[in-house]
């Protein structure tokens, strides 16, 4: 339920959906910051009318002993909006920080704009056009990434906007609390078809979700085009294999190219003596364009892949590649032997790996 | 003020003024005189305002249906495009700088002329030529990058004129950097004596600092935006994450102009409303010293707070929140100047002539215009209002609301002085009224529809918005009317007008000392200034104009400057 009912103006709708776990309190200092508009508007219109009337020209009114200025007065009304003004400032950085820490259970998605449609990556491996389906009451992580020109991804009922950017990714959570259907927008001028760029968020009760899921192959139900995919591991592990990833990141591979397993989140030394963490956005740029940073002791020979993976391939890829462990936590040595089109990899080696990596640096 | 020299007045009739000197199309074009360039500025920038105009109304009338049924999405974004760029680069930059400004800075501080005329002609010349590509890019298909120029959109995506279009408001922005060095020298090296920094009237102040953001912001944007053109011919990797640029650096060198350019919209409308409020309650402002000095914190704090143009890029949260609270510091000097203008207004003697509506106008408007901005300036509430019609609504009423009405103020105020010629007056009250009225009509669902989630620069859009956007067409219209009814009753006056005293509003600064229109040579002796700002005198209403009965004794304070021309324009002629 809005705001909007609450304060009995329900129907025009001042206020849109509250549908997140933000929108309530967004909408609460929103409000109270126009309250102190228009009390100050209303100073200001009071002071204007009332003095315009009793000093009009003909009035008799005494207008001995001017005043010409008055700096006591002057403070007072530079502090005291300045102090209301910084009250609203710290309100309005605490829920930014809210909305800017991504809590720890945060499941990901993966949003990639292009101009002129949203695509959605679901972890799970289904994949949606301009529909981003999603149950209350779990947070959710939306990693960003455009392919093309600036695109803003923006839930209004979310209270929910973050720039989409090429080149590098942009995050935002959410967890959504009133099952509905929602819109979605394109925020930032993107082209001729900008307006366009819009699509609808689906919020769904935890069972109606569970049912989705399970669904998520047939194309009759809920959404026509959820299609049951591989697991974005999955198909990062088929694009490392067949683009050409194996042949030199692997643990058995390591002089000819730095091993990929458990470098996610790793701090890296580059040839120039620079440390880099190998978080997603470096992973990206190295995959890209692997020869502007290439690692100590290493030489520049990796391909250019830009042109040749989508952002989708390379949000994949970076799933993968996170799969085979992170810096924090690498993978338990034979924990799980992946086999893919007869080959086996061999994780095995890889906690040896990083020890013998982290030396190099 | 004996120092000061009455104007001879049997010969003054025969005295050539500013306009009538010479009539030749040469005289005009090669002029180096501050009020004539002053109004070769004043009639380009209606032209450009009547384009932009044009395609505000455009855009208002395809937003009536959710449908692009009026115009295709590519045509209504080359639309917005041009409005944005005409309205902002070729009407309210150089609005009032260039043509109030150049037109009374010299005679508010009596000189005879602005430091460098020849450099002021250029300038005309400078804006002239970058009008003209803006119109060739308009004419040859427009431009669909909106006036903010986002890359990698405009440096590689787009298909239309950009190039041309940067050009123009590259060359627009030297045009400004060139009247605002020479506003600086001007004021620097040419007040006359005994006026000293603190007699300055508050406009010559706005003026002063509104200058220091041309010459030290415009740079910087005009070497952007050749950025964009090198990357966009040469392939510079620039912007362009494709080869290597960042898009968001494009965003930083932007806004680090951008915003302090709406510094330079709003200042000198600041310096209007000064000395609008102060001529028509007979008093000084209160507060001068803070006045003066709001201006300068403006124009400094300005250039601190661009990083607010983009809670939602994705900067780090601790860069958010300094922008965030710088934001909220610029608005103090802002709130300082409303209140001192109310108050200054007690004890006064008040009048409600039409410039004084529009500054009444003015106070509303900017005051909900500046407000809103805190919204704004709050980074959880921003990341919902970013890009929407919030947005929209907001720097309308700042530079609309703001500027506009400030501008219209000033050209009421001294038209009489700039042309020699009264406009209609009660049109001129109707206007004003239906100005604010209208603005508020189309504006004002703006905010609501903008935190409903509309977003900017949409051709189309969902069918629950319509509401607001009828709402909003209908108010423009009302606009239109009042911004069209200035247009025709002033072009009158310069037929049909009553000759214009040399004072019509009792208004003690130093251009109130000269003829209506001035002598090409402003004054015929320099001024010796012996007194302050705004010494206006509460028991004299000073409206010679409109009150021939109080004409006789009402230049008490002036009187020895004025003894000739007040005796010879007992009922304003």
């Amino acid at each position: 339920m809005g705001l909007d009912k609450l304060i009995g103006v329900d129907k025009i709708p001042f206020f849109p959906p509250e549908a997140s776990t933000f929108a309530r309190e967004i909408d609460v200092l929103y409000l109270v910051t126009w309250l102190l508009t228009i009390l100050f508007l209303g100073i200001v219109v009071a002071m204007l009318g009332v003095l315009a009337f009793i000093y009009r020209r003909k009035s008799k009114a005494d207008r001995s002993h001017p005043i010409h200025t008055h700096h006591g007065i002057e403070l007072a009304w530079s502090i005291i909006p300045m102090l209301l003004g910084l009250v609203i400032f710290v309100w309005g950085a605490k829920l930014y920080a809210d909305a800017y820490k991504v809590p720890d259970n945060a499941e990901e998605i993966f949003v990639v704009g292009k101009q002129w449609m949203w695509h959605i990556q679901h972890t799970n491996g289904i994949r949606e056009n301009n529909t981003l389906t999603v149950p209350t009451g779990r947070p959710f992580k939306l990693t960003c990434i455009s392919q093309d020109v600036i695109h803003s991804f923006f839930i209004p009922a979310f209270r929910i906007k973050r720039d989409v950017l090429p080149g590098s990714y942009t995050s935002a959570w959410f967890e959504a609390t009133l099952p509905g259907k929602y819109h979605l927008f394109c925020a930032e001028y993107c082209g001729t078809e900008h307006s366009r760029m819009t699509g609808t968020v689906n919020v769904l009760t935890p069972e109606d979700y569970q049912r989705w899921l399970d669904q998520k192959g047939s194309k009759e139900e809920v959404e026509p085009k959820a299609v049951r995919a591989k697991t974005m591991e999955e198909e990062g592990q088929e694009i490392f294999e067949t683009v050409g990833c194996s042949n030199c990141h692997t643990p058995d591979t390591t002089p000819r190219a730095p091993s990929l397993y458990a470098i996610y989140g790793k701090k890296r030394q580059m040839q120039n003596g620079e440390i880099l963490t190998a978080d997603r956005n470096y992973l990206r740029t190295n995959i890209l364009q692997p020869n502007d940073k290439v690692t100590a002791g290493y030489e520049a020979t990796m391909p250019v892949y830009q042109g040749n993976l989508t952002e989708e391939q390379v949000n994949s890829l970076l799933a993968y590649i996170k799969s085979l462990g992170t810096s924090e936590e690498p993978k338990p040595a034979g924990g799980e032997v992946k086999i893919k089109n007869g080959k086996v990899v061999k994780p095995a080696q890889a906690p040896k790996a990083i020890n013998s990596t982290q030396g190099g640096n | 003020m004996s120092e000061v020299q009455p104007i001879e007045g049997q010969n003054k009739q025969e005295e050539p003024n500013y306009l009538n000197w010479s009539y030749t199309i040469k005289s005009w074009l090669l002029t180096v005189d501050h009020k004539r360039i002053a109004m070769l500025y004043l009639v380009s920038i209606t032209l450009f305002f009547i384009v932009g105009g044009v395609a505000a109304m455009a855009i208002r009338a395809e937003l009536v249906t959710p449908k692009a049924d009026l115009f295709s999405p590519d045509t209504y974004n080359r639309i917005f495009s041009a409005h944005g760029i005409v309205m902002i680069f070729f009407f309210l930059i150089p609005s009032i700088p260039a043509t109030l400004g150049n037109f009374l800075i010299p005679l508010m501080i009596g000189a005879k002329d602005l430091a460098f005329p020849r450099l002021n002609l250029l300038s005309w010349y400078v804006y002239m030529a970058a009008g003209t590509l803006a119109v060739v890019a308009l004419v040859l298909g427009g431009v669909d990058t909106g006036w903010t120029f986002y890359t990698p959109y405009s440096s590689t995506y787009s298909n239309g004129n950009v190039v041309i279009a940067l050009f123009a408001a590259f060359l627009a922005g030297f045009s400004s950097i060139f009247t605002g060095l020479n506003f600086l020298v001007t004021i620097h090296k040419m007040r006359a004596p005994g006026l000293t920094w603190f007699r300055l009237p508050l406009f010559v102040w706005a003026t002063y600092a509104t200058s220091v953001i041309m010459l030290l912001g415009t740079p910087v944007v005009a070497i952007t935006l050749m950025l964009v053109v090198a990357e966009r011919t040469l392939h510079f990797g620039i912007f362009n994450p494709a080869n290597g640029g960042d898009p968001i650096l494009f965003q930083h060198l932007f806004w680090f102009y951008s915003h302090p350019a709406v510094y330079i919209m709003i200042l000198p409308g600041f310096g209007v409303i000064s000395e609008i409020i102060a001529c028509f309650s007979r008093k000084r402002i209160f507060g001068y010293s803070f006045v003066a000095m709001s201006s300068l914190a403006i124009a400094l704090l300005g250039f601190f707070v661009w990083g607010h143009h983009m809670f939602t890029t994705g900067q780090s949260m601790y860069q958010g929140m300094v922008f965030s609270i710088l934001s909220f510091v610029v608005a103090v000097p802002s709130a300082i100047k409303i209140f001192n203008w109310a108050a200054t207004l007690y004890k006064g003697r008040v009048t409600f002539h039409s410039p004084m509506l529009y500054a009444m106008g003015f106070m509303g408007l900017f005051t909900i215009g500046g407000l809103t901005g805190l919204f704004l300036s709050d980074m959880a509430v921003d990341i919902h209002l970013q890009d929407t019609y919030f947005v929209v609504a907001h720097f309308h009423y700042v530079m609309v609301g703001g500027a506009i009405m400030a501008f219209l103020g000033g050209v009421h105020f001294w038209w009489p002085k700039m042309t020699g010629k009264m406009y209609n007056e009660p049109a001129a009250k109707i206007a004003a009224i239906l100005t604010f009225i209208g603005f508020n009509a189309t504006f004002f669902p703006q905010f609501v529809v903008g935190y409903l989630g509309m977003p900017r620069r949409y051709a189309v859009y969902p069918e629950e918005f319509q509401f607001w956007h009828v709402c909003s067409t209908m108010g423009a219209t009302l606009l239109a009317v009042g911004y069209l009814l200035p247009g025709i009753y002033l072009t009158y006056s310069l037929f049909k007008g009553e000759k214009a005293p040399d004072n019509p509003w009792g208004g003690v600064g130093l251009e109130w000392h000269t003829t209506s229109p001035p002598s090409p040579h402003n004054f015929d002796e320099v001024p010796i200034v012996t007194w302050e700002a705004y010494e206006y005198d509460v028991d004299d209403d000073g409206s010679i104009y409109d009150s021939p009965v109080i004409t006789g004794e009402s230049n008490s304070k002036e009187g020895e400057f004025h003894t000739a021309s007040a005796a010879e324009h007992p009922a304003g002629d």
